[in-house]
């Protein structure tokens, strides 16, 4: 399968590498010629030293006898436009854009760009999976450090769930004082009955987290590295 | 009218002055702040620092409810994707961007952004003052389709396999 792949940094590279290894046909694109020259020198003369944005350049390059289009370049903008010239003009069966910014990935989809790779949301959701979700969030440091602010996210498990947040015992200098719920931030009154999906947000010296979260999120609180 | 500028360069602050004066609501982004200092000091408008080719950041500048939208900082496929942004995402009906390669420029005409190529027109304003033929290449392009145009993507091809679309400015 004829590859061309339009951008020579460490991603381009390496699937270059990978493809040739797996016995593709590669050439690669990339407009710095210091760069080309050093990827041809390692992996061989596959490297077209121009700016794959430009349709005369994708058109020497062999982009209209691509089965693929790879644009993974750093610059989402450029891998846009030479996904769409490739798509467009070269009738490119698959186009696949390398996007930076999470947020075009829609924007890429909607105009037509086949395939979508986004690194920052590949991560994103790496660490997400590590963050527990049941914990306590603190949202800010009160004077020299001693209180903080302190955000409860209710989920089906609390043992808060149903009670009135007066029926709740906090510790001695530490109170409940609000509730963000659907959205809307609201004084926490002594007789509100607690709900799934509740944000509570509660105030007090910092050695009263072990107690705020027993009562709120219920079970006993896991060791956090950030120390908190 | 509500006219959205990405880029304070030369022409985008020329315009921003101009249509700020005209008394149209002027909104200009840039990247650098620095970049405001071409604004006049009696300038109406908002100058917002932030990316054109971000769609919340076009949204906070207030893009939604754009008539006009001018994509017009130095980079070609930067004014690309924030016309198409604009014209695709915000709804914007008016959109040009400003395309210096005119083979891109006649592509994305067809896809219906209205281009203009600064390579051209400078060629042939240079061509006309010494009196010789113009090139003949696309300078300021109405758009002349859509991405929801009846053969979809189709006409790009066409655009740029002629790489002369009739120019009309």
């Amino acid at each position: 399968m004829f590859v061309l792949v339009i951008g020579g940094g460490k991603v381009g590279y390496y699937l270059a590498k990978e493809l040739i290894e797996s016995g593709h046909e590669v050439v690669v694109m990339e407009k710095d010629r210091a760069r080309a020259d050093q990827i041809a020198d390692e992996i061989g003369s596959i490297v077209v030293a121009h700016d794959g944005c430009e349709g005369k350049y994708l058109g020497e390059a062999g982009c209209a006898r691509a089965a693929i289009v790879a644009a993974v370049t750093g610059d989402d903008e450029d891998n846009l436009v030479i996904c769409q010239m490739a798509k467009h003009h070269f009738d490119v069966p698959r186009t696949i854009a390398r996007v930076n910014n999470p947020k075009n990935e829609d924007l890429f989809r909607h105009l037509g760009v086949d395939e979508i790779i986004s690194p920052t949301r590949m991560i994103l959701g790496a660490i997400e999976q590590d963050i527990p979700v049941n914990e306590l969030l603190h949202l800010a440091a009160l004077g020299e450090g001693e209180l903080e602010i302190i955000e409860a996210h209710l989920q089906s498990g609390s043992p808060a769930i149903g009670k009135a947040a007066g029926e709740l015992t906090m510790p001695e200098g530490c109170s409940l004082f609000a509730v963000v719920r659907d959205g809307i931030a609201t004084a926490l009154r002594p007789d509100m009955a607690l709900k799934v999906g509740d944000k509570v947000i509660a105030i007090g010296p910092s050695d009263c987290q072990a107690h705020l979260h027993e009562q709120l999120i219920g079970g006993r609180q896991e060791p956090s590295p950030a120390g908190i | 009218m509500k006219i959205v500028i990405v880029g304070s360069g030369r022409v985008g602050a020329v315009l921003a002055e101009a249509y700020d004066a005209a008394g149209h609501k002027v909104v200009v982004l840039d990247l650098s702040t620095r970049a405001f200092d071409r604004l006049p000091a009696e300038f109406h408008g908002d100058a917002v620092r932030g990316d054109g080719t971000d769609e919340d950041t076009l949204r906070r500048a207030g893009a939604g409810d754009a008539d006009v939208f001018l994509a017009l900082t130095e980079g070609d496929n930067r004014n690309i994707m924030a016309a198409q942004l604009a014209a695709e995402k915000l709804g914007i009906k008016k959109v040009v961007a400003k395309i210096n390669d005119p083979v891109r420029a006649a592509a994305y005409a067809e896809l219906g952004i209205a281009t203009m190529c600064r390579t051209t027109i400078q060629a042939d304003a240079i061509s006309e003052f010494l009196g010789l033929p113009a090139l003949g290449l696309p300078g300021v392009i109405a758009p002349t389709g859509s991405h929801h145009g009846k053969e979809g993507h189709a006409p790009l091809k066409s655009a740029i396999e002629a790489g002369t679309a009739g120019r009309e400015a």
